[in-house]
């Protein structure tokens, strides 16, 4: 087993990108892997609990062609993004941050948040938590 | 060969949701019993050999029949 942990940046707040994280995630959590998850901007967004459900809309390079796909992909029983993320935490080892400068600019408060969030914290909390040696995925 | 243990029903799902529902049902099965997986992601094939050398779980058979991938585990 490969403990290195696997750290994520999640800025994007489209569907189409809130999925390849949690995809990524899942897939570490199913090596055992330590999973660390910080919420940037729109990707905080998302996580609000009012709208995690929402249509989040695709990264704009989707085009028409790409939503059909997508869309078709959901009509065959594809997991939500939200889904996806939850079974990895039931895993283990996954833990959901907010950064804090982003629940400033949103103006939100941990209680806005979705249950999938495990807390708040700043960028140097997230350098120390992830560790040297972690790889850190930005997405 | 003992009996199968549980079986994950994967068909129809994507990529990584084979791999996650078999590492939930894992966690269910005693050390040395026997799961079976089917799949027809056809990716499952290299991601199944992965998670199983990373997890020290065994592969103990695999076949594809009519685009159904199965995969019998031994839990480790």
């Amino acid at each position: 087993m490969d403990d290195k942990p696997l750290a994520i940046v999640l800025f994007s707040g489209t569907d189409d990108k809130l999925n390849a994280a949690a995809v990524m995630a899942s897939g570490a959590a199913a090596l055992g892997r330590p999973v660390h998850i910080f919420l940037q901007y729109w990707g905080l967004d998302a996580f609000r609990s009012d709208r995690i459900k929402n249509d989040h809309g695709l990264a704009a390079e989707a085009g028409a062609e790409g939503k059909a796909a997508v869309d078709a992909l959901q009509a065959e029983g594809q997991a939500p993004w939200y889904v996806t993320l939850a079974m990895a935490k039931e895993l283990g080892g996954v833990d959901i941050q907010a950064c804090s400068l982003s629940m400033d600019v949103l103006k939100i408060t941990e209680d806005d948040l979705d249950d999938l969030v495990d807390g708040t914290e700043g960028v140097t909390a997230f350098y120390l938590a992830v560790g040297d040696d972690s790889q850190i995925l930005f997405i | 060969m003992s009996d199968i243990h549980t079986t994950v029903d994967a068909k129809g799902l994507s990529c990584p949701m084979p791999i996650v529902k078999t590492a939930q049902a894992v966690k269910t099965v005693p050390a040395g019993e026997l799961i079976e997986v089917l799949a027809t992601d056809p990716g499952s094939v290299k991601d199944f050999a992965a998670w199983t050398r990373s997890t020290g779980n065994a592969i103990v058979e695999q076949s594809e029949d009519g685009g159904v991938y199965r995969f019998l585990i031994k839990r480790a």
